[in-house]
């Protein structure tokens, strides 16, 4: 057996591991520092947290944002599953190629450019910008995310369970709706939650394609943070790790509650 | 109902991410103007086929002439590249021990750490970037502790560095590089370096000699998902950078909401996409590969 982990390899983990956690840990620290400025320790307090209530304008950005997420999140799902579907179950049907290069492609687009073509369709229809324009933004950026995880599920899952109930007489949609889709769904609850954060979280994709009446939470902190770092922004990213976090990890345990359904037992 | 799957998505995509590719292209081709939208010609389909031969006349490549002519947008093209290539380098060096770490350990650890590390990447970048901003600032953690150690006498300054903009880009592309890394460093056959051990090669020469090459594959994937999007990467060098480290995803956003050039801004995207396109191919290759061999 030569698994076994040497002294470098542990050393490597700590400081990767330190590296990626430990600036959310020292943002997570400041944002409950009483003092205006970041080098005095002032003591501990939620003073910040208390503030950002008051915050109007901070309020209903983050109220746009979770309703873009939602509404975001729910489309990409079914779009995204749809194109999973197609991807692994419908073998090579004219213009794969194509639907594939278009499912992988924004995966690794920079986003400036995802949002400068999306900007100019709207512009082109002649679409007022704001609050739908976005969602159909990040609905088209996060559905490639679903279809990928959606696939990978799907690729590894037991066909001769959908056999058996073909055989049995359940015609296609029946076999998806009562066979595949229970076996998937903790899949697609994974994607969906990883939507709805990719949706909190972006940027530059939702500058370009929002309108007046339409500032999501991330314009609002990056329109700040600019101006330099402050103890209100520390306490508004520490909630946002915070739902994060906690979306993720949720997603996480879905995923690995679906890879133990339906998959045949590994020796 | 079968042909629904996959129109509805294929629909989708073609409408909201291929179109609107044409669109920059064609915009990229046509005159600024004044107005809004700021640049002519609109295509006029109603006017028919003299309505094509108009529209074909009114595309001119001044644009891209325009690119070539102002060193501006050459340098930003080469500070992107050359950052991209420097922090991927970084980013395998950094990446790989953490990696191959992970699978020295025991199963039930190696799925933990797996969710350890995908962990901050789904928390914003714009979060995890404003976090280094707090500790790099002048009166910051990381200068107070060097103080502190007495490593240097004088604070010196993170902010507004190209050292800044590469510690946000390791920090954030991460993740990218170690998971790809971690999955093909996971599947590699022991038994091999059982093999060269048993015959008597030394560590070092194992791992120079069989995992590395076996890990070609992983190396590549990671190295083109770290290299495409910090190419085009724009909220770290924006916030971390100084104003001499422009970027070309800087250069766009610049050019479409402070100067309000449509034509340039687009023909700035379309330049950076053809520079793209030939790491895009290779990883979609890798990636559908990478999905066939799974099926």
């Amino acid at each position: 057996m030569m698994r076994k982990a040497s002294l470098f390899n542990l050393a490597a983990l700590a400081a990767g591991m330190a590296f990626l956690y430990l600036p959310i840990v020292i943002l997570v620290i400041y944002s409950f520092n009483a003092s205006r400025l970041v080098a005095v320790w002032g003591g501990w307090s939620i003073h910040w947290y208390a503030q950002l209530a008051g915050d109007a304008a901070l309020l209903a950005a983050a109220s746009i944002s979770l309703r873009i997420a939602l509404v975001s999140a729910s489309a990409a799902t079914v779009l995204g599953t749809l194109a999973a579907v197609a991807l692994v179950r419908f073998g090579c049907f004219r213009g794969r190629l194509l639907f594939a290069a278009m499912i992988y492609a924004p995966l690794v687009m920079p986003e400036v450019i995802t949002g400068l073509s999306m900007l100019l369709l709207f512009v082109a229809v002649a679409v007022d910008r704001g609050f739908w324009t976005v969602v159909i933004a990040h609905t088209t950026m996060a559905m490639c995310f679903v279809a990928v995880i959606v696939q990978s599920r799907l690729v590894d899952f037991d066909r001769s369970l959908e056999e058996a109930a073909m055989d049995l007489g359940a015609p296609p949609l029946q076999t998806f709706l009562l066979v595949t889709l229970p076996l998937i769904l903790p899949a697609i609850a994974a994607s969906f939650m990883l939507a709805f954060a990719l949706s909190l979280d972006d940027l530059v994709i939702a500058s370009f394609t929002t309108g007046p009446g339409a500032t999501t939470l991330p314009i609002r902190i990056y329109s700040e943070v600019r101006l330099g770092v402050s103890p209100e922004m520390n306490a508004v990213c520490s909630i946002m790790v915070l739902v994060v976090g906690l979306a993720v990890i949720a997603a996480s345990l879905l995923t690995k509650l679906s890879a133990a359904r339906g998959t045949p037992a590994r020796a | 109902m079968a042909k629904l799957v996959v129109r509805i998505p294929y629909v989708w995509m073609a409408v909201f991410f291929l179109v609107p590719f044409l669109i920059v292209l064609k915009i990229s081709l046509s005159q600024t103007a004044i107005a809004q939208p700021p640049y002519t010609p609109v295509f006029d389909l109603a006017a028919g086929w003299h309505g094509v031969r108009s529209f074909l006349a009114g595309l001119s490549l001044d644009n891209f002439a325009f690119l070539g002519s102002d060193p501006l947008y050459i340098l930003s093209y080469m500070k992107s590249v050359e950052i991209a290539a420097f922090s991927t380098l970084l980013l395998l060096v950094i990446g790989y021990p953490i990696a191959y770490a992970i699978t020295r350990t025991p199963r039930r650890v190696q799925a933990v750490l797996v969710l350890l590390v995908i962990l901050p990447f789904w928390t914003s970048f714009l979060i995890r970037i404003y976090a280094w901003m707090n500790i790099l600032q002048h009166d910051g953690p990381l200068n107070q502790l060097l103080l502190f150690l007495h490593i240097v006498r004088e604070p010196p300054a993170w902010l507004s560095t190209d050292t800044a903009v590469y510690i946000g880009i390791v920090y954030s592309y991460l993740p990218f590089m170690v998971l790809p890394l971690y999955a093909t460093l996971e599947k590699l056959d022991e038994t091999l370096l059982e093999a060269a051990a048993d015959l008597g090669c030394p560590r070092w020469k194992t791992f120079w000699l069989v995992t590395l090459p076996l890990s070609a594959p992983g190396v590549l994937a990671g190295a083109l998902l770290c290299f495409i999007p910090i190419c085009g990467e724009f909220v770290i060098p924006d916030l971390l950078g100084g104003s001499r480290t422009s970027m070309i995803g800087q250069t766009v956003w610049t050019e479409f909401f402070a100067n309000k050039d449509w034509p340039t801004a687009s023909a700035v995207a379309v330049v950076l996409v053809c520079l793209l396109v030939t790491p895009i191919v290779v990883f979609q290759y890798q990636a559908m590969r990478g999905a066939e061999r799974r099926s």
